[in-house]
């Protein structure tokens, strides 16, 4: 997709999450209140299939594009699964299945269970050398404990259809789209978080000033504004690097953004509750809608510890001569 | 976010020929570099290997061909920086000039001045100093009181210039200096301007000062009636502060600001395969590193269209600086056995760990890069 065209679709995306997803709609969804306004106005703009090739109906999105879609998804606390079915559906036509209309859960190997998997119409698993659809088991409804939001365990029931992994997603197409969608997610509740806490500190006033005046606080929120950059740029790397080699072969770089996002999530989340004090602790206050948010999808689909384990085994089997040269060929191989 | 902007880029499609002739000619040339010397990279002074860097074209390589330069884009010259930086090789003697005091004089000097300096640091012959610190004027830099006065032909300076890294061993240097007194605080940033100093003119001393690895690696320089002619003011009198000011997303967005520890990760990396916290922790530094990497070639990207990313390069370096100097060190002190590490990596970690105080010193401290951040998100 072009620039041009990515930033039209990113900028409606935000607009209609920004002139719907209220403080109200985010507490609405932790008691189990469905968006269905709201999902339907996705479906009607094309968003679920967006990762499908034209040729199938969808929109032809490359995982670039949906990386910084998800990433405004995330601005706005990701009120709805549109990445999960996003992902589920471009893995399924990657593979060759014509993705069904609905609701599609992803089903991550390690997760407990699916956000709102009660309403998924059908299943997704990718793993190993397969991809499947499935009519979904009934759901065993939960919520997530930090989260609030509603996360249902649901197993695949009887298989509507499936097809040989392809190479481009790799044996580990679900794990690596789970990571991606949160890494991308986490990146854009960041710049939520940290605009909410400049907002705060530029009309808090103590000590006859608003608290943002006060070189102690601005350190706290340059340092996080460097995180929320960091974060970005992984995300957005990861993002490009999928599009251009395929979720196999972008391996590195999806870890690398869910480890530095997650680690951002966790240093910014910190640094905003600091800068919001007693205030930023109430229920009333909408900040721990987005940090309790940012904290969820740290440990979703593996925590820092799992993929800082994977990138830094094949480093170690490769040795520290290779190390520099492995990091700077990555770009130009694909490049190339 | 908040007006900062890292848009992606791709290294030159030129790339991958230009690292394989480096990392032929580093491979060569770094035999013999103790942990000492890729410890103290750029600012380790080798006159010898920057002369062989010149002769590979390797310095000046963007500047234009009528004064000598190589005519490629900034990016393959990143290539060149972080090719140098990854093995720690020993950069000063050209680092200086080539960041900023040759693109200085390109953008600002005069004919004469290209002229005479330009080809010189394209051969790795004269090397820059950056005359900016004083005794009473660290962070708080257009303070400094070193004044240079009109008198026939030329200017007298009279004053005192601190922390000026290697320029016992440099040829030039430039020098902000005041040119018109300022009594009210509050329009200190009026009234400088920049000099081209040579460093072997009468009634100047340089005094190295020891640093705590044990190196001479800064001075003090007392300047005492020092002339320099009207021919060596670089810009316009009176507009230092701008023009200097112009320099520092050069001098903060290179890949130095974040890769200055490298070496130790890859001196140690094969020393840690039994260490079985290793592949989690080292996986971490990784992580950051390729994102770092990005983040740095975003600002190169900027500064190749022509655009000044101040605040990007400060936000790069201020990550950047807390990578290199305190998560990789930190990482690796951690996860080594001290009774099973090669002698030359505990000395390349020791020498890390006391060289690492400078790195969120040099080019602005940390405190003043996260200032220029907070201006950016609006709180001052």
């Amino acid at each position: 997709m072009s620039d041009e065209l990515r930033t039209i679709l990113l900028e409606q995306v935000d607009r209609l999450l920004a002139d719907t997803v209220t403080p109200a709609l985010l507490r609405g969804l932790e008691q189990g209140i469905w968006p269905g306004a709201l999902w339907a106005e996705m479906e009607g703009l094309g968003l679920t299939l967006a990762l499908v090739p034209d040729a199938m109906g969808g929109a032809g999105l490359g995982w670039d594009d949906a990386a910084a879609l998800w990433q405004v998804l995330g601005r706005h606390a990701a009120p709805v699964p549109l990445a999960e079915s996003m992902a589920a559906a471009g893995i399924l036509a990657a593979a060759g299945i014509t993705p069904p209309a609905g609701l599609l859960g992803l089903v991550v190997p390690g997760e407990a269970g699916l956000p709102w998997g009660r309403r998924a119409g059908h299943l997704v698993a990718a793993g190993g050398d397969s991809v499947t659809l499935h009519h979904p088991a009934a759901a065993q409804e939960g919520r997530g404990a930090v989260s609030r939001l509603p996360f249902d365990r649901r197993t695949p029931g009887p298989q509507v259809a499936a097809a040989p992994m392809p190479a481009t997603l790799g044996p580990d197409a679900a794990s690596l789209a789970g990571a991606l969608i949160h890494a991308a997610q986490m990146a854009g509740a960041l710049e939520a978080v940290l605009d909410m806490s400049v907002d705060y500190a530029t009309t808090r006033r103590q000590f006859g000033r608003t608290i943002g005046g006060f070189q102690a606080v601005q350190q706290l929120l340059a340092q996080a504004a460097g995180e929320v950059a960091a974060a970005g740029v992984a995300a957005a790397q990861a993002g490009r690097s999928a599009a251009r080699r395929g979720l196999a072969g972008a391996e590195f770089e999806i870890a690398s953004a869910k480890v530095v996002c997650g680690e951002a999530a966790g240093k910014v989340a910190a640094i905003a509750h600091q800068v919001h004090a007693a205030m930023g602790f109430t229920d009333e206050h909408a900040l721990h809608l987005h940090t309790r948010r940012l904290w969820t999808w740290r440990d979703a689909c593996g925590a820092e510890r799992v993929w800082a384990r994977r990138i830094g085994t094949a480093a170690l089997a490769r040795g520290g001569a290779m190390l520099w040269p492995d990091l700077t060929a990555r770009d130009e191989g694909a490049a190339a | 976010m908040a007006g900062l902007r890292f848009d992606l880029r791709d290294t030159p499609p030129e790339a991958p020929a230009l690292r394989a002739e480096l990392r032929a000619f580093l491979a060569e040339a770094g035999r013999e570099w103790t942990p000492m010397v890729r410890a103290y990279s750029w600012m380790g002074f080798d006159r010898e290997f920057t002369r062989e860097v010149g002769r590979r074209g390797w310095i000046g390589m963007t500047w234009p061909a009528a004064h000598g330069g190589g005519e490629r884009t900034a990016m393959e010259r990143y290539v060149v920086l972080e090719e140098m930086l990854a093995v720690g090789a020993p950069v000063a003697a050209h680092w200086i000039g080539d960041r900023q005091s040759g693109p200085l004089i390109l953008r600002l000097g005069t004919e004469e001045q290209r002229r005479e300096f330009i080809p010189r640091i394209i051969r790795g012959e004269c090397a820059f100093a950056i005359g900016l610190s004083e005794p009473d004027s660290g962070s708080d830099l257009a303070s400094l009181r070193t004044r240079a006065e009109r008198v026939p032909g030329g200017w007298r300076i009279n004053g005192r210039k601190v922390w000026t890294t290697n320029a016992h061993r440099c040829d030039f240097m430039i020098a902000l200096l005041r040119t018109e007194a300022q009594p009210d605080p509050k329009l200190k940033h009026q009234g400088l301007s920049q000099f081209l100093v040579d460093l072997r003119s009468s009634g100047l001393t340089i005094r190295p000062i020891l640093d705590l690895v044990g190196e001479e690696g800064f001075n003090e320089i007392t300047f005492d009636d020092v002339f320099v002619p009207d021919s060596m003011v670089v810009g316009e009198v009176g507009q230092g502060w701008k023009q200097a000011t112009a320099e520092l997303a050069f001098e903060r967005a290179g890949p130095e600001r974040y890769l200055s520890s490298l070496p130790l990760l890859t001196a140690a990396l094969d020393d840690l395969r039994a260490e079985p916290a290793a592949a989690e922790a080292v996986g971490r530094l990784l992580a950051r590193a390729g994102t770092l990497r990005q983040m740095s070639l975003a600002v190169a990207g900027m500064l190749q269209e022509g655009k000044a990313p101040e605040r990007e390069a400060a936000l790069v370096k201020d990550v950047g600086n807390d990578w290199e100097q305190i998560t990789l060190p930190e990482t690796i002190r951690d996860l080594l056995d001290p009774a099973r590490t090669p002698p030359q990596v505990t000395e390349m970690l020791g020498i890390i760990t006391m060289v690492a105080r400078s790195y969120s010193l040099r080019g602005g401290t940390r405190e003043i890069l996260r200032g220029i951040i907070a201006r950016q998100l609006g709180l001052r």
